[in-house]
């Protein structure tokens, strides 16, 4: 018997068991689009697969307890200093167990580019307003999913029970204890009495290892589903339409793409935890309350938090015998609570204010929508503006800088830049919009020059090619909301209010340079 | 004297008798020495304060003032002792290049003999802290690197980082790095709380605890970066750079990659 005809046969047994031939015959030809930005939320997924894999060989040693030992490990400078057992076999992990200390790096350097994709792949959803309807649902899923990245790299950052993860779990505890009325109550349930207690490491080690990575992986399944049921997005092209997707099939394009891409972000991740250092715990030391060290951050990710918090000033107000520490309180709970819903509701908020309703799959190319890219770059800017501040005693001592300068400059700039951010992306789009219809007006400047017979020199420009016309023209440009404060027989409307502010958003949502139209190329053909 | 000479071709009679006459010529020069020091020390030492104060004079005195007694610009050096000078002087902060917040680490203006001179003088004008001899530094005998590490944690790392890199402090002035500094200078900055350091005197930190931390500080020195390129060992704002930089930005390059090769 043949190799094929074996196979055959091992085929069509599992297919008289499950009708997976069907599905598959079906799926495997499922058609995916082609486009280097759609590859950044895989490298979150193998990031992500990466993670549990090099987690769960930490797993086999990390002891996560606070019981106090002695140590005896090969690490002579901190031979016979007393230390939490989570931090001994953190240490034992890095020095005695082979490959561990690979292992533990390919772990944190992984962990740092998960979430740097997953803020990559959020910032292209949103810029190419890829959340509209019908993916809000997993646009929300998505936000959950960064939130849920936020705790579960602060908690893993938090386990090995050095100097810095005691300092990090110290100011979550002030945040904590910031919340008012509860406060305390929840520090004391949390660490289960006072700081930093016997209770915490074990906790957060199963919130970490066993929970999160749970919700993670429910979580991360609905988001592939929904791309697979609701299809991929894609950009506007010559051929692409609402109703189609234009791009290569699962098999064997993908497949085969797919699988490569994952070694190869391993790969990267093996290559960064095998030739640079990344939190040197053996350097920390053994948490104390009683330490802390100059330059202590948090991980990228909540660099930004950390700055805020840094930038707030000392304000606390005292009543009925209460502290209410609004300088954590704000920059800790507060802002990132509007920060987090916000960033949820966008969906819904855009399309309240362009009163859209109907589904979207072609993306838009950024400078189309030029209030929402000039609103993410605001975004940006208040991350970039806060984020700088978190590091800013490193910048002070490597730029020759006062700490204090850094901080009034961010405490401004964190007001002043956004805004501006939002009023020079807007105008550059607008710019752009203007440069893509003189290009299909007059076309592309070919660098030519022409002397002409009276002696005048011009430049020969030269058509575009249809496609490019086509990509630069497609998008639709939708007339701002009109909503009149008085109805058709002179009666005011209800939510006169609610209605003017979503006209004057709409209005200014809405601001375009016109496209170039048919009658417009008529008339500059007919001259 | 008949039995020794039996072993006058013995093997090991060369080598003996050298080390003999070597400890013989060096014991005495060192007792000869030693008693002319004595004897002269006073003169020797009058004549070492006259230099420190030329020098002082000329390179010292338009801040510190004639006497030493400080204007407005800079602190009076009366009582700072000989300990202060070597740290400031031999470490090249002082003389300071400009009037910038904090006074810099550089190259040293004064050869050792000429910082012994200042020294000399200024110790001369009221008594303090005096420069740690080398048989008070044997830190590598006398410390332990463990606790080192943890007195290190528990007084310097909230300024100077968990590894000794330096860091900031308000208003531009900053904890410097203790990479490359001498065990003399870190023994004495200790002592005399240069700048914007607490004094650390014998009871806060005993003369034994200091030497653990200076041979802390030499371990971490020394220490190869077991885990690949140390980013400057000063935490995750370098970690997080490099994530973003080389990690996603290889990745983003490898995703251009794939998708322009499918055209």
């Amino acid at each position: 018997m043949t190799v094929e005809a074996k196979l055959g046969q091992v085929a069509n047994y599992v297919d008289e068991r499950t009708g997976a031939a069907a599905f598959l015959k079906k799926s495997l030809k499922k058609v995916f689009p082609d486009h280097w930005s759609f590859l950044l939320g895989e490298v979150a997924l193998y990031s992500f697969v990466i993670l549990l894999l090099s987690g769960t060989f930490l797993t086999f040693w990390f002891d996560p307890s606070m019981r106090e030992v002695v140590y005896e490990g090969s690490y002579q400078p901190l031979e016979g200093v007393k230390m939490s057992a989570a931090y001994a076999s953190a240490l034992h992990i890095s020095f005695e167990v082979r490959g561990g200390l690979l292992m533990r790096q390919i772990h944190h350097w992984a962990a740092l580019i998960f979430m740097a994709a997953i803020v990559a792949h959020l910032l292209r959803v949103f810029f190419t307003g890829a959340f509209r309807k019908p993916r809000e649902g997993n646009w929300i899923i998505g936000v959950g999913l960064l939130t849920l990245g936020i705790v579960e790299g602060f908690l893993g950052y938090s386990l090995p029970d050095d100097l810095l993860s005691g300092t990090g779990i110290r100011i979550a505890e002030a945040i904590i204890q910031a919340i008012p009325v509860v406060g305390s109550y929840l520090s004391y349930f949390a660490f289960g009495g006072v700081f930093p207690g016997e209770l915490f490491i074990p906790r957060i080690y199963i919130v970490h290892v066993l929970l999160l990575p749970g919700a993670f992986l429910a979580l991360i399944t609905v988001h592939l589903m929904l791309v697979w049921y609701q299809k991929h997005t894609q950009y506007p092209g010559p051929g692409r339409t609402e109703k189609n997707v234009v791009g290569y099939p699962l098999m064997p394009m993908y497949m085969a793409k797919a699988g490569g891409f994952f070694f190869i972000v391993f790969g990267v991740t093996a290559f960064l935890g095998a030739v640079a250092s990344i939190n040197p715990i053996w350097l920390y030391g053994p948490y104390t309350p009683a330490q802390i060290s100059a330059g202590s951050q948090p991980d990228w990710y909540m660099g930004w938090l950390d700055g805020l918090v840094r930038m707030a000033p000392p304000i606390e107000t005292y009543f009925f015998g209460y502290t209410i520490s609004w300088n954590i309180l704000i920059p800790g709970l507060i802002i990132p609570g509007i920060l987090f819903t916000g960033m949820a509701l966008y969906p819904f908020i855009e399309s309240w204010i362009t009163g859209d309703k109907r589904e979207h799959h072609l993306l838009d190319r950024p400078r189309n929508a030029p209030n929402r890219t000039a609103l993410g770059a605001m975004s940006l800017t208040f991350m970039l503006v806060t984020l700088i501040n978190g590091g800013n005693d490193l910048i002070a001592t490597h730029f020759d800088l006062s700490i204090n300068q850094i901080m009034w400059g961010t405490r401004i700039g964190v007001f002043v830049l956004p805004p501006l951010a939002f009023i020079i992306t807007k105008r550059l789009c607008l710019s752009l919009q203007r440069a893509d219809r003189e290009l299909v007006l007059h076309g592309r400047e070919t660098g030519r020059l022409l002397r002409m017979p009276s002696g005048e020199f011009v430049e020969v420009h030269e058509p575009i090619s249809p496609e490019k016309a086509f990509i630069l023209t497609s998008h639709e440009q939708m007339p701002a909301l009109d909503l009149p404060a008085v109805d058709a027989r002179g009666v005011k409307r209800a939510g006169a209010l609610k209605n003017k502010l979503r006209a004057r958003l709409s209005k200014a949502n809405a601001e375009a340079i016109p496209k170039v139209s048919a009658d417009d190329l008529k008339e500059i053909e007919s001259h | 004297m008949k039995r020794l000479s039996r072993f006058r071709r013995h093997k090991a009679a060369a080598p003996l008798l050298l080390t003999f006459a070597l400890l013989g010529i060096g014991g005495t020069f060192s007792v000869a020495s030693a008693t002319t020091a004595n004897e002269t020390s006073a003169v020797e030492r009058s004549t070492l304060i006259e230099e420190g104060r030329q020098i002082f004079l000329k390179g010292c005195s338009s801040c510190h003032g004639l006497n030493a007694e400080g204007v407005s610009i800079a602190p009076s050096l009366i009582g700072v002792g000989a300990a202060s000078v070597d740290f400031q002087v031999g470490t090249g902060r002082m003389p300071m290049a400009d009037m910038s917040t904090q006074a810099m680490r550089k190259a040293p203006v004064y050869d050792e003999e000429e910082v012994a001179a200042l020294a000399a003088y200024v110790a001369s004008l009221a008594p303090g802290p005096e420069i740690p001899g080398m048989e008070l530094l044997n830190f590598e005998r006398d410390g332990s690197t463990a606790e080192g590490g943890e007195l290190f944690r528990n007084n310097c790392a909230m300024c100077h980082n968990f590894a000794g890199q330096g860091g900031a402090l308000t208003q531009g002035k900053y904890a410097p790095t203790v990479m490359g500094v001498l065990p003399k200078h870190i023994y004495e900055a200790m002592v005399t709380g240069p700048q914007a350091m607490p004094v650390f005197n014998d009871k806060t930190i005993t003369p034994e605890e200091k030497l653990s931390i200076i041979k802390w500080i030499k371990s971490a020195e020394a220490e190869p970066n077991l885990g690949g390129a140390s980013l400057g060992r000063v935490g995750p704002v370098t970690e997080g750079l490099l994530a973003w930089t080389l990690g996603l930005g290889l990745l983003i390059g490898v995703a251009v990659w794939l998708a322009t090769k499918a055209k």
